[in-house]
């Protein structure tokens, strides 16, 4: 038996504790995380959450009776600050000073918001969203708010602006390249939810140049553009992607590529003894290939994690799964399936305007993936079909009539 | 507190106390009821918190919704008749005793 020390109370630190016991693991588990809180959904707070439909222990993944039952020990309110490697067993130390041993060592610390590196930035009133303290601060102030400038329109950011026009917050979108959610989807899905934001009344700024952000003394007041315009703002929400957390794997001397921790199909990183699963890692395209990816998503987090349980438990399986998200925006409804990355084509399904859709994705004329909106059947279909290696011919796909699931075929 | 039986595939029944206003879904996951896997942790995004709900509570559970109903039809377990994702079902007193058989299927 041995004893196994996960560093990070999150999505994928849970889900290595939870499947580690599913897979029969003995050994005594400790789960040690910085937050206030026990492990937590994070989506909810760009989405219900601001509007008051979740509080705090709606959040909660599992309850607290749940880690007592399964023998789980889980550790809120203390950072792990050092890990030392080099005798026969692990020794890790804590913010208080305390000192975990352990024979195997998971890394779930996720990642943190990309700061703004521009004049103002530290100015009150400018905020990131990554934990539930980020949450509350933008709930706290989100009332007294009148107008909201979102700096970076990716998913979150664009989720904070369908919440805050909901509410009736005049609302300004600032993206530095020209279309939304550039790193994800087809220029297509960018120029709808474009489309789809200024129709709800908030203003979209593409190829915005920020010169710094402006302010009383202390408080926000609005954001300088080049050229000197002020979109005045009560809050700034930053959005700008996030960074890999790898500081305790660089300290480890592990593999790491701008803080993003390295793993093989079995989530080891260059280590054996120590595995790694999560928004904090480079790994390998779960769908094969040479391609490494970084995915920030829940499903990832929480297959991604299966595998590094089965890799301690002694079970070698590569992961292999259908990557998968979701991003609810006002009432529109994305789900993407599979990954777009390295696509030559794209077929379009439905009409964008009428704010139900499909983006087919293809690469060397076989399915890769599907971005829908509000189009439920398409993207079950597409999922289904990725999952069992199958595609849907490019030239028949468009065809409203035909449902895609009765397209599928082997290829 | 509203009281919730849950069947495995194979028969074995746990029954849980819910918190008002919890999901059918919530209560089982918070609690490690195996089976109802809920990746999208309720956002009715991902299909698979799939149940079939006990005939005796079919009328007062009720219908799922549009976008609910076309993610049970790509389930992965087919639907019946009493279908219902987990996550769209919140528990009150009027579902006190409420009875959910898991899909054997979930992802
Ligand atoms: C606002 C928001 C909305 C989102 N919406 C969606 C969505 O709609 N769909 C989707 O699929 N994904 C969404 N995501 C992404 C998803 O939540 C993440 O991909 C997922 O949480 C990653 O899980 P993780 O365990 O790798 O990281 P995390 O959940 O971030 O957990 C890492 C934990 O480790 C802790 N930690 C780090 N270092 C240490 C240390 N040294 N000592 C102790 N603890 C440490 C951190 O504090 C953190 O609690 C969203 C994320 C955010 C922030
Ligand atoms: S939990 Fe994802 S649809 Fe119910």
């Amino acid at each position: 038996m041995s004893d196994v020390l996960i560093v990070g109370a999150g999505q994928a630190g849970m889900q290595i504790a939870v499947s580690l016991r599913d897979n029969g693991f003995e050994g005594r588990i400790e789960l040690v995380g910085e937050e206030p809180h026990g492990p937590y959904q994070r989506p909810p707070l760009s989405k219900a959450f601001l509007h008051g439909s979740a509080d705090i222990e709606t959040l909660e993944l599992r309850a607290p009776s749940f880690y007592v039952d399964n023998k789980i020990v889980m550790v809120p309110d203390e950072k792990v600050v050092s890990i030392d490697l080099s005798g026969e067993r692990g020794l890790a130390v804590t913010d208080t000073g305390r000192e975990i041993h352990f024979d195997k060592l998971a890394l779930a610390t996720g990642s943190t918001p990309r700061r703004l590196p521009i004049e103002g930035a530290d100015l009150d009133g400018v905020l990131y969203l990554r934990g539930i303290a980020d949450a509350v601060e933008l709930k706290n102030r989100w009332d007294a708010a009148a107008s909201v400038v979102v700096i970076g329109g990716g998913f979150i950011g664009l989720e904070v602006a369908a919440g805050a026009r909901m509410d009736g917050k005049q609302v300004t979108v600032l993206e530095a390249a020209d279309r939304l959610i550039a790193r994800a989807v087809s220029p297509e899905t960018s120029e709808f939810y474009r489309a789809a934001h200024e129709r709800r009344g908030t203003s979209v700024r593409l190829s915005a140049k920020i010169s710094r952000i402006v302010g009383d003394g202390t408080k926000v007041t609005g954001v300088e553009l080049d050229g000197g315009e002020v979109v005045p703002a009560d809050i700034v929400m930053v959005g700008i992607g996030v960074i890999a957390r790898g500081e305790l794997a660089e300290q480890l001397g592990l593999e790491t590529v701008n803080g993003a921790i390295v793993v093989n199909e079995f989530a080891e990183t260059s280590d054996p003894r120590v595995i790694a699963a999560g928004d904090a890692v480079l790994l390998p395209h779960p769908l094969g290939g040479d391609a490494q990816v970084r995915l920030e998503s829940v499903q990832n987090a929480v297959d991604q994690a299966k595998t590094a349980a089965k890799t301690l438990a002694g079970v070698r399986e590569p992961y292999r799964a259908v990557p998968w998200f979701w991003s609810d925006q006002a009432d529109l409804k994305l789900q993407i399936g599979g990954l777009s990355t390295g696509y030559d084509q794209t077929v379009v399904r439905g009409t964008p305007d009428d704010e139900s859709f499909s983006v087919l994705y293809y690469r060397d004329g076989r399915l890769i993936a599907i971005d829908s909106v509000n189009a439920v059947s398409d993207y079950m279909a597409v999922r289904k079909a990725l999952g069992s290696g199958s595609t849907i011919p490019a030239e028949l796909a468009h065809n409203l009539e035909t449902p895609l699931k009765t397209l599928v075929v082997d290829s | 507190m509203p009281k919730v039986t849950y069947i495995q595939p194979d028969g074995a029944e746990i029954t849980l106390d819910a918190r008002d206003g919890d999901s059918v879904m919530e209560t089982a996951v918070k609690n490690g009821v195996r089976g109802i896997v809920a990746e999208c942790g309720g956002a009715c995004a991902c299909a698979t918190c799939h149940v079939f709900v006990d005939e005796a509570f079919a009328a007062t559970v009720g219908e799922p919704g549009d976008l609910e109903d076309d993610m049970l039809d790509g389930a992965a377990s087919d639907r019946q008749p009493t279908s219902r994702l987990s996550c769209q079902i919140k528990m009150s007193a009027d579902l006190d005793g409420l009875v959910v058989r898991i899909a054997p299927e979930q992802v």
